[in-house]
């Protein structure tokens, strides 16, 4: 039993493992090659002619890199990050908390408000002609460039902090769920909704009692979208120079400075983020499902 | 329950002529309050709207009961979002919203055709250089590796399980980096745009050249088919479905990243550009027709795709039940 474990941990690891290696070698590689042409310029500057391995060396210990080497931004990451004290300004989970509390405020209110939507839609016909063309089309329009704008807008007129990044993340993610949710309470195949009638069942109960279990996976798929997008939207939320705090802001300032190991720091920062986020709903995706006797990929 | 009414058709004129009156009616009041520098009683624009819209719902409603009617399916969106700028148009003149706050649809009008040559300017340098050879390039860089990881299983193994967890990492984070790189010109954008489609089209090329059965690819085999006949005639036409999907997905994710990576740096010119610079000099409508401009290019490149998609995949099952 443990030896078939151990075996389907090598069998989908070790390739995972091994295509990090190679994207981590080449990283090194690449950072040699971007950053030689300024090294090389620099210690002949210094005086003298540096080897190979001098130069090679010092693309990977600059200040200021085109590319920072991967132990240059594990070493900044880890010191900003356990290095600092959580609440200090130049810890890296002070910023992360402050965009993961805004993506999670807005997701929050965006999947209800979708789910809401998605119920309106299905029930009501006029709704769901005028309405549902809208969302969909809407998926299209590239709203997230107009995120620094509601921000700047809303700051003038008083409408600070974490209100106006949740908006427009808000905003983002609850399409995902409309359409999601949409096609989940339809779902349902005509002979299920036949057998609910033929039991003389309500619409109420038609919705409580087959609708919505059976939407649940397509919740969840759709929720993970939305999770994403709404992380995206909060960090582009704080692009405008008026935030200070936030791994937006934190990308926004690395720029302006040319702290490039900061920016992937932050960089890593956000993918984490991430990845917890959409892996922590799928978490509570299997513990539903598997409650409600369904596996996770049995529909999505 | 809205199809019990008697006359949809009938019910659906005489809403429409309500909706017409209750409208004029209110664009005179407003008028006639602007044309005196005040603005309307409160009271009087919040009846207004509302009566405005019991009679757009009124409309609708009778308007999704019709039956049987050509481009119904257009209409109703149409009348819906006629009817939503409507009621902007009503709230922020009615009412006096500050153009700072939030401009008219009028005032956006305006300034569409006042800034023309500008907006023309902004969406060359965007969507003509940045988003096209971005969009072109990523998804062919996309389905080329695709078919590359497809040939090797240790690769497909090692990278579908990074390409699943890209989809939960916010890319757009490396516009700065890319900025940094490859300058403030349309390149840095166009980088944007690789990173950040590349791998929508991976995962879906993917799962697309899996999806030809066993059965079929043994009809092939048993026809003698080597590799690049099974993938052009079999394995390629059953991925595109899946293949459009990514497409669709990344028209949009194109435009989003051209547009963030030049809040990070840019030319003078630029949809990304024009926001953050009319945003910092109060011109909303400005900015207003900048995104104007922005979604009607997002939904005219959606739509020539779905079109495209529609000619190339009518066996697909999605398309065949409709009709």
């Amino acid at each position: 039993m443990s030896d078939g474990i151990l075996q389907g941990v090598k069998d989908k690891a070790l390739p995972v493992l091994a295509v990090v290696a190679l994207i981590i070698l080449g990283w090194y590689a690449l950072s040699v090659a971007l950053n030689w042409a300024q090294v090389s310029e620099r210690l002949v500057k210094d005086g003298g002619a540096p080897g190979v391995a001098d130069i090679v060396k010092g693309t990977w210990s600059m200040e200021r890199p085109v590319l920072p080497s991967p132990d240059q931004v594990a070493v900044e990451f880890a010191k900003t990050t356990f290095g600092v004290k959580v609440t200090a300004k130049k810890s890296l989970v002070y910023h992360a908390t402050v965009t993961a509390s805004a993506t999670l405020v807005s997701f929050a209110l965006g999947a209800l408000l979708g789910i809401l939507l998605a119920i309106g839609i299905v029930h009501v016909q006029t709704l769901d002609r005028s309405l549902m063309p809208w969302v969909i089309a809407s998926q299209t329009v590239p709203i997230l460039a107009i995120a620094p704008m509601i921000i700047v807008v809303l700051g003038n007129i008083g409408i600070t902090g974490l209100v106006p990044k949740s908006i427009i993340s808000m905003y983002l993610c609850f399409f995902p769920v409309t359409i999601g949710m949409v096609k989940g309470l339809r779902s349902p195949d005509p002979m299920e909704l036949d057998l609910m009638r033929s039991y003389n069942a309500s619409q109420a109960q038609v919705f409580w009692k087959l609708r919505l279990p059976a939407s649940v996976p397509f919740l969840f798929a759709s929720l993970k979208v939305a999770v994403a997008i709404s992380l995206t939207g909060a960090i582009v939320g704080e692009l405008p120079t008026g935030a200070s705090a936030g791994l937006g802001a934190r990308l926004l300032s690395g720029s302006y400075y040319g702290q490039t190991v900061q920016i992937w720091s932050a960089l890593f920062m956000a993918a984490i983020l991430g990845a917890t986020l959409v892996y922590g709903i799928g978490g509570i995706e299997r513990l539903v499902l598997g409650r409600a006797g369904q596996s996770a990929s049995a529909r999505s | 329950m809205t199809n019990r009414q008697p006359h949809p058709f009938l019910m659906s004129v005489l809403a429409g002529g309500l909706l017409l009156a209750i409208t004029v009616y209110g664009f005179h009041g407003i008028g006639v309050a602007e044309a005196a520098a005040t603005v309307p009683s409160p009271g009087w624009v919040t009846i207004l709207i509302l009566a405005a819209t019991a009679a757009a719902w009124w409309l609708l409603g009778n308007l999704s009961a019709l039956k049987g009617w050509p481009l119904l399916s257009i209409i109703v969106p149409a009348v819906f979002g006629l009817s939503l700028l409507l009621g902007w148009e009503f709230i922020c003149r009615g009412y006096g919203v500050p153009k700072v706050l939030l401009p008219a649809p009028s005032q956006v009008w305006d300034a569409f055709f006042r800034e023309l040559p500008t907006l023309i300017g902004d969406f060359r340098q965007t969507f003509m250089k940045a988003v096209i050879a971005g969009f072109a390039l990523g998804n062919v860089l996309g389905l080329a590796t695709a078919l590359i990881v497809d040939r090797v299983p240790f690769l497909q193994l090692g990278l579908l399980p990074l390409g699943n967890m890209v989809s939960a990492v916010p890319v757009i984070g490396i516009a700065p980096i890319m900025v940094m790189w490859f300058g403030f010109g349309w390149e840095s954008k166009t980088a944007v745009i690789v990173f950040m489609i590349f791998f929508p089209m991976l995962v879906n090329a993917l799962a697309g050249l899996n999806a030809a059965d066993a059965m079929q690819r043994d009809l092939m085999r048993s026809y003698a088919a080597g590799y690049w006949a099974t993938l052009f005639k079999l394995r390629l036409p059953a991925a595109l479905p899946f293949l459009f999907n990514a497409l669709k997905i990344n028209s949009t994710l194109a435009l989003i990243g051209a547009i963030v990576a030049e809040f990070f740096g840019s030319p003078i010119s630029g949809m990304g550009f024009r926001i953050s610079v009319e945003v910092a000099r109060m011109n909303v409508d400005v900015v207003w027709a900048t995104i104007a401009v922005a979604a009607l290019a997002g939904s005219l490149s959606y739509g020539l795709i779905a079109l495209l998609e529609r000619r190339l995949t009518s066996w697909h099952a999605s398309f065949r039940t409709r009709s």
